[in-house]
């Protein structure tokens, strides 16, 4: 086609990218300088942890890239040994402070997002079931939500995980500590989606849609994820942003106490586990930069979250 | 009334019911405490004889009914870990956690509301916005970086306190106290600061905002009309009537201060009943877990009746839309 269309084309048809950037909530978003800042850090985090192998100098668990002598070296100053000098330092194994934080943001990363994506799709399918049939499946569900909520989530996150750690076999137990936390806080976290699922399900069963669709002969199942479940994934999203913050301090926090992520794959919170024996003898730096980096990841996708709940709160338009 | 109450005891029955079938099968189906005991070397006549001396060769429902008896009288059996009793244990343990969880709460409590009301009452001034940011700091940090931050600036920069342990304690009975030593007290600082910091931030905002929801009423305008002085407006009238709401958190946060002591007395070995329970996840010591876990939900489920209750006598609002 060498013809000039008569109208251009984005105009016709503005493009998916043209209409998210005039939407209401992109100019909100512009108009907030702190969600802009921690959208941006939460994102330059989120990237590095991903292209982690492109951006750091070693693979800190590859032994053939380490070396002993290289160990205890502060930040930017030069080994006495080796005279190699690194920009976070080395932990006590020689291995560089700032490629096991990329490596160690991969895992708190990914067992946040993946504790939160169980914990959500739980949450969902547990109170669609909830609310849309009620009578004793209503109560089932809610009853066990409200005997969970009894306790503090992380104390459930802890039970759950020694249970884990006790059924699988011993020779695994490492490997599987990563599945096994993803398990343990997802399952500390399903209520509160179960709650605002179903009873936003509540409500919306009622509407004209879903007698329609139930006239035409839909099963309860296609209702439930074809037609109800789209109409109620706003305040979903806002709770997953939220909980994605608390699930990230739920793992290093568990895995601090070193009930986690084993030494073999360090997240977050074991560095800083492995950095606080250093404390005392002045290598403050295998301390210091993991706890930096976990709070600036912590701290801006809740700052995130706290402004995506505002500005989704049609109350306070 | 009374059928609110029967209604709510029940429910707390029901969660009882609930994690004592949780703690019971701990016992039954996760791991091999043989193994965990004896470790690699051993002969098929050791861990037979183990498993008859611990009752784990008898079928499960003969298990579950002695494991009721047992536990309703306090009773979890021996800890695979350490071989000794596990109410011994808890029982020596116990002090050192409600000593450090009560003077948190303490703390948590009066500087809570003493900082809510002054930031409620000075809105606008200056001490009063640096406290309310920093609160939202305190909120985001999580408590074991809190902990570690506080050693670092006490404990290694300073050295004015104690890093970790519970520093000379004296016997008095059962009870072990730290309260009675000058190394003790000083012990008990950082946690303690740690362990409150939390739940002050939290009173302290809630007072804040119950608080300018209360002086915008019209009894404290008329109060105002009528000269009162200031402190008898903002104490005698306003005060009061923000503590019905406060109350119900207080009491709830209660047990999230015990609950969350297994984070803060991990960060500082202090010798507690968390730091017992996460060595006994670390090492699969089911026993310990078990008991913990029941005494835990006791704990919780006798907090969270009462509040309730106490709240359905204040409140009789709730008492309607309860039945």
């Amino acid at each position: 086609m060498t013809d000039q269309p008569l109208v251009p084309e984005t105009q016709a048809a503005p493009s998916r990218l043209r209409r998210a950037l005039d939407s209401d909530l992109f100019y909100a978003f512009r108009r907030s300088p702190v969600a802009v800042v921690s959208a941006i850090v939460s994102l330059l985090l989120i990237l590095s942890a991903v292209f982690a192998p492109l951006i750091a100098m070693t693979n800190p668990f590859d032994p053939s890239s380490l070396n002993l002598m290289n160990g205890f070296t502060p930040p930017l100053e030069p080994n006495a040994f080796t005279g190699e000098s690194f920009l976070m330092g080395t932990d006590d194994q020689g291995r560089d402070v700032f490629s096991t934080i990329l490596y160690g943001m991969r895992i708190s990363l990914f067992v946040g997002f993946a504790a939160v994506l169980f914990a959500v799709v739980l949450g969902i399918v547990l109170g669609l079931l909830a609310g849309y049939f009620g009578g004793w499946t209503d109560t089932i569900i809610m009853r066990a939500a409200d005997v969970q909520l009894t306790f503090p989530s992380i104390l459930v996150a802890m039970l759950i995980f020694g249970i884990a750690k006790g059924i699988t076999p011993v020779e695994h137990r490492d490997q599987m500590a990563i599945w096994v936390l993803i398990l343990a806080i997802g399952l500390s976290d399903w209520v509160q989606f179960a709650r605002v699922v179903r009873g936003a399900t509540l409500v919306e069963k009622n509407k004209d849609y879903v007698s329609a669709a139930r006239l035409i002969g839909r099963r309860p199942g296609a209702i439930m994820l074809r037609h109800i479940l789209p109409n109620i994934l706003s305040p979903v999203l806002v709770i997953a942003t939220i909980s994605l913050a608390l699930a990230i301090i739920a793992e290093a926090t568990l895995s601090f106490l070193g009930v986690g992520a084993p030494p073999t794959q360090p997240s977050l919170g074991t560095l800083i586990r492995i950095g606080q024996s250093y404390l005392f003898s002045g290598e403050w730096w295998i301390l210091f930069f993991p706890a930096c980096t976990l709070l600036a990841l912590a701290l801006s996708v809740n700052l995130l979250g706290d402004w995506l709940r505002d500005a989704l709160n049609p109350r306070l338009k | 009334m009374l059928s609110f109450i029967l209604k709510r005891v029940m429910q707390s029955a029901l969660v009882l019911v609930i994690t004592g079938a949780i703690a019971f099968s701990m016992f039954s189906f996760v791991g091999d405490p043989i193994d965990n005991m004896l470790g690699q070397e051993r002969t098929m006549e050791d861990v037979e004889r183990l498993r008859a001396q611990l009752g784990l060769d008898q079928p499960i429902p003969v298990q579950y009914v002695k494991f009721l008896k047992e536990a309703a009288q306090g009773n979890f059996g021996v800890s695979y870990r350490q071989g000794r009793e596990v109410s011994e244990i808890i029982m020596e343990r116990a002090p050192a956690t409600l000593e450090l969880a009560a003077v948190s709460a303490i703390l948590a409590v009066v500087a809570g509301i003493a900082l809510g009301v002054f930031t409620a009452i000075r809105r606008q001034g200056l001490a009063a916005n640096v406290i309310m940011s920093t609160s939202l700091i305190g909120v985001s940090l999580p408590t074991f970086l809190i902990g570690i931050l506080l050693i670092y600036l006490f404990s290694v920069e300073l050295g004015w306190l104690p890093s970790f342990g519970r520093g000379e304690v004296v016997r008095i009975g059962n009870w072990t106290t730290g309260f009675l030593t000058e190394s003790g007290r000083k012990a008990l600082i950082l946690p303690a600061i740690t362990l409150g910091l939390y739940q002050m931030t939290l009173i302290m905002r809630l007072v804040r905002s119950e608080m300018l929801e209360v002086l915008r009423q019209d009894y404290i305008r008329f109060a105002r009309a009528r000269g009162l002085s200031d402190r008898v407006i903002n104490f005698r009238h306003a005060l009061k009537n923000t503590m019905v709401p406060v109350i119900t958190i207080i009491g709830l946060q209660l047990g999230a201060i015990i609950a969350f002591a297994i984070i803060t007395e991990t960060v500082f070995q202090w010798p507690g009943l968390g730091l017992l329970f996460i060595n006994a996840i670390q090492f699969v010591d089911i026993p310990v877990m078990a008991a913990y876990l029941m005494m835990i939900s006791v704990m919780f489920v006798i907090i969270n009746l009462v509040v309730d209750i106490l709240y359905a006598m204040i409140d009789p609002r709730l008492r309607v839309t309860a039945k």
